[in-house]
């Protein structure tokens, strides 16, 4: 399996960095991250009509331009860098990845376009309040009236969840447990029974919330009962362009504190010049270049239907959030006490690599993960 | 030049080997064809036993010769390394006397370059070279040196001028290993194998016609030497590996291997043998402990993230993208490896931890990896000296502040053993 960059790869990503270093500076993150939606619609439609973001991975049929998830990682790898605040990890990876993998052909016609070109911002519940993230933890319900649905339960820990205009629920017959009894479903985020609370967040520039439904109206997406397996594949999807975000944001900033460390003088020499610097400058390298070998290998593993994608996926998971997280306590040492300032940066990608180190499960989940699947 | 192509090496190699392999032939015989025909080492020069080949159409020649089983010349520890530092910087006699009998594994040979005075600090060696009369006359002491005790040569790095700088007072030699002045012992290590010789040199002598370059010139000299201190490792894992064919030559070459690596058979448990511990896991029962399965899971995480690294690092390559900064960390990432596995073999083996040899797991592998691993750190560079240049090349920080620059070497603050 090859997965160095081709030079279009690279043309592309240096291109989205520059628009995103223009875009979404750290005043602009600060600026959004401060209001309750924490996006904008004028910024969205912009990335989504000059760089066709959401579409990239979606294919041609539906809108999209049809290329693969290597490519969609590379968007997430630029956005993690810059901490873009915009609804795509929601929309165009996790809400996305459910209606492909679950919807009908039909369903896919009619609900895809209007997500690839940004027009309509979708999430995908799941997760409930007990922070669960495998299908185990799932509570809420649906009941199928004469093929009327509806859902009652609370979801909790939904992207974006305050601003999405289409939901996508995961919910179970009341009698099931685990992977059975599982059905997606569309929800229109102003259906009547629904009620969200925005939740403050550790990381602001991703705004989390819980959903309460209650007897709310639903359309089935695909068949019923049948969406653990289209799930398993969004969750592996998803995990895996996490992962890419957060080297990412891992590499940003590594690369910042380097600079400072050159930068900073103290008893007449730069504390770079120092060889416990140095080693631990050295250390970030290491960490953040092996989590991005993991990150980009199960990119391209998912891409070629690779045997090993799942483990990949869980592998990539967790050395990419010990490495983001690693790197960002490193970074605020580095910087001293101005690396605990609110005013300085370091904090904003701190709180990122928090909230991404548990998003979709954390370090000792995804151990768990790949344990259960080489012990098999 | 001729031109060569793919298909035109691979056609007259097997055409060469049609008309000359016979399994049957001596090993020494068949070494003597490869010498005289310069398949053996094809892309050296065609006066020196040769053929000019460029070096990427070498594994042409070598698939050719793995399709027919025949054996390649015996690439060997330090011999490839006095070849090529012979072929760059050797005169016409250090090339009519020595590259022959390497080709044909005659001769063994040894590199006398670290000093117990001078490890990670190579160039602060203080094995001294005195001309008396006509010859050399060598003093001092060199270790972590292979073969030292079978060598008929030695590659030396001493020193000649005391009043020059610290690199430019040293003076590069081949030294005849069967003499008086010479005594080696093996250096025993902490896990009991004894891979390494320390060498004494008690008025050694060697002949003004084996200096090789001018004199001031052996740390350049040297650096020639330890550049391809990396390819003949890889190598050597090459040669190591005989195809199972039967027949009296390759019962000779296996003897000649067995003989040759039997002080390495732990290497690979100085890696921390990560291809044992699920079977391990499993075996032991251990793989039920919810916190040693998390422990695995790391252990494999940072093991496969190493192993992509290093593809990706070759896939670049293979690209003919510049080298980037994946391309330095795999020294680095290895010793980590190690080490944590080395941790895990523990948590499974439990209190058979503390036992070895036929006591411990896996007739005393796991034993030797829990004794073994804290070489991955230290041989072929320390960790310490690898993050020093990752962060001065790669990152581009201050480089270390020298008390030795400038300076000639007898002012410089030196070991109290020397």
């Amino acid at each position: 399996m090859k997965f160095s960059f081709t030079e279009e790869q690279d043309e592309f990503r240096s291109g989205l960095r520059r628009f995103l270093e223009d875009k979404s500076p750290s005043t602009e993150v600060r600026r959004l991250m401060a209001t309750p939606d924490g996006w904008e619609r004028e910024q969205w439609s912009k990335i989504n009509t000059e760089l066709g973001l959401t579409a990239v991975a979606i294919p041609e049929a539906y809108g999209g331009h049809g290329f693969g998830l290597s490519e969609q990682c590379i968007i997430l790898e630029e956005m993690g860098r810059s901490l873009l605040c915009a609804p795509y990890f929601g929309s165009a990876v996790l809400a996305t990845s459910a209606i492909l993998y679950a919807g009908t052909e039909e369903q896919k016609k009619e609900l895809l376009p209007g997500i690839a070109s940004g027009d309509t911002v979708a999430t995908l519940a799941f997760t409930e309040e007990n922070g669960l993230w495998d299908n185990s933890g799932i509570a809420t319900v649906f009941e199928n009236k004469n093929q009327h649905y509806s859902i009652s339960g609370t979801k909790s820990f939904v992207l974006d969840g305050n601003t999405a205009d289409l939901i996508i629920v995961l919910a179970r017959t009341p009698d099931s447990k685990n992977d059975e009894g599982l059905s997606l479903f569309t929800v229109d985020a102003k259906a009547s029974g629904l009620r969200k609370d925005l939740l403050k967040s550790v990381d602001e520039t991703r705004k989390l919330a819980r959903i309460h439904f209650d007897q709310v109206p639903a359309k089935i997406l695909g068949t019923e009962g049948t969406a653990a397996g289209p799930m398993k594949k969004t969750m592996t999807r998803s995990i895996i362009c996490l992962a890419n975000e957060m080297v990412g944001g891992a590499e940003r900033l590594r690369e910042d504190a380097l600079e400072y460390v050159k930068m900073r003088m103290q008893f007449g020499r730069s504390i770079a010049s120092f060889q416990v610097t140095k080693h631990k400058a050295t250390d970030m390298l290491a960490d953040v270049e092996l989590a991005k070998s993991a990150a980009y290998f199960a990119a391209a593993a998912f891409d070629e239907d690779d045997d090993e994608t799942e483990e990949a996926a869980s592998i990539a998971k967790a050395a990419s959030s010990e490495a983001y997280m690693q790197t960002a306590i490193h970074s605020i040492q580095m910087h001293g006490g101005v690396g605990f300032t609110w005013d300085n940066d370091t904090h904003l990608w701190f709180k990122r690599a928090k909230s991404c180190e548990v998003f979709l499960g954390d370090p000792a989940h995804h151990h768990e993960k790949m344990m259960t699947i080489w012990d098999a | 030049m001729t031109n060569y192509t793919e298909n035109s090496v691979r056609e007259e190699a097997r055409a060469w080997l049609g008309e000359n392999w016979n399994p049957n032939l001596d090993l020494f015989e068949w070494r003597n064809k490869l010498a005289d025909s310069g398949w053996g080492l094809p892309n050296w020069p065609s006066d020196w036993y040769g053929r000019d080949l460029p070096v990427g159409l070498v594994p042409i020649v070598e698939e050719e010769f793995h399709r027919v089983g025949a054996l390649p010349i015996p690439k060997s520890g330090i011999r490839m390394l006095a070849a090529a530092t012979i072929l760059n910087h050797g005169t016409e006699m250090h090339k009519q006397k020595f590259l022959r009998r390497i080709v044909t594994g005659q001769d063994v040979w040894c590199q006398l370059f670290s000093e117990p005075g001078s490890g990670s600090d190579l160039a602060g060696a203080t094995t001294k070279a005195v001309m008396v009369g006509n010859k050399w006359v060598v003093n001092g002491q060199k270790v972590w040196t292979t073969s030292a005790h079978k060598a008929h040569w030695g590659l030396l790095l001493a020193r000649t001028d005391m009043d020059a700088t610290k690199h430019d007072g040293l003076s590069y030699f081949i030294i005849d290993m069967k003499q008086p002045g010479i005594e080696t012992q093996p250096l025993k290590q902490m896990n009991g194998y004894a891979s390494f010789n320390q060498v004494f040199l008690t008025d050694a002598e060697v002949l003004p016609d084996f200096q090789v370059a001018e004199l001031g010139d052996g740390w350049k000299v040297a650096t020639t030497t330890l550049m391809h201190e990396r390819r003949a490792a890889d190598s050597l894992r090459a040669w190591g590996q005989v195809p199972d064919n039967e027949g009296p030559i390759y019962d000779q070459e296996r003897a000649e291997i067995e003989t040759t690596m039997a002080p390495y058979k732990w290497y690979p448990q100085r890696a921390g043998r990560v291809d044992l511990i699920m079977e391990r896991a499993k075996e032991t029962g251990a793989i039920k402990d919810p916190a040693i399965r998390q422990e695995i899971a790391k252990l494999m995480t940072l093991h496969k993230s190493a192993e992509w690294t290093a593809r990706r690092a070759r896939s670049a390559q293979e690209q003919g993208k510049p080298q980037g900064p994946e391309g330095s960390l795999g020294k680095l990432a290895a010793s980590n490896v190690a080490r944590t596995a080395a941790k895990v073999h523990t948590m499974i083996s439990g209190a058979n931890s503390m036992l070895s040899g036929e006591d411990s797991p896996e007739n005393g592998t796991v034993s030797e990896v829990l004794i073994s691993f804290p070489a991955s750190s230290i041989a072929g560079g320390t960790d310490e000296i690898q993050k020093n240049i990752i962060s001065e090349r790669v990152l581009d920080m201050p480089k270390e502040t020298r008390f030795d620059a400038g300076k000639p070497f007898k002012d410089i603050p030196r070991n109290t053993i020397s």
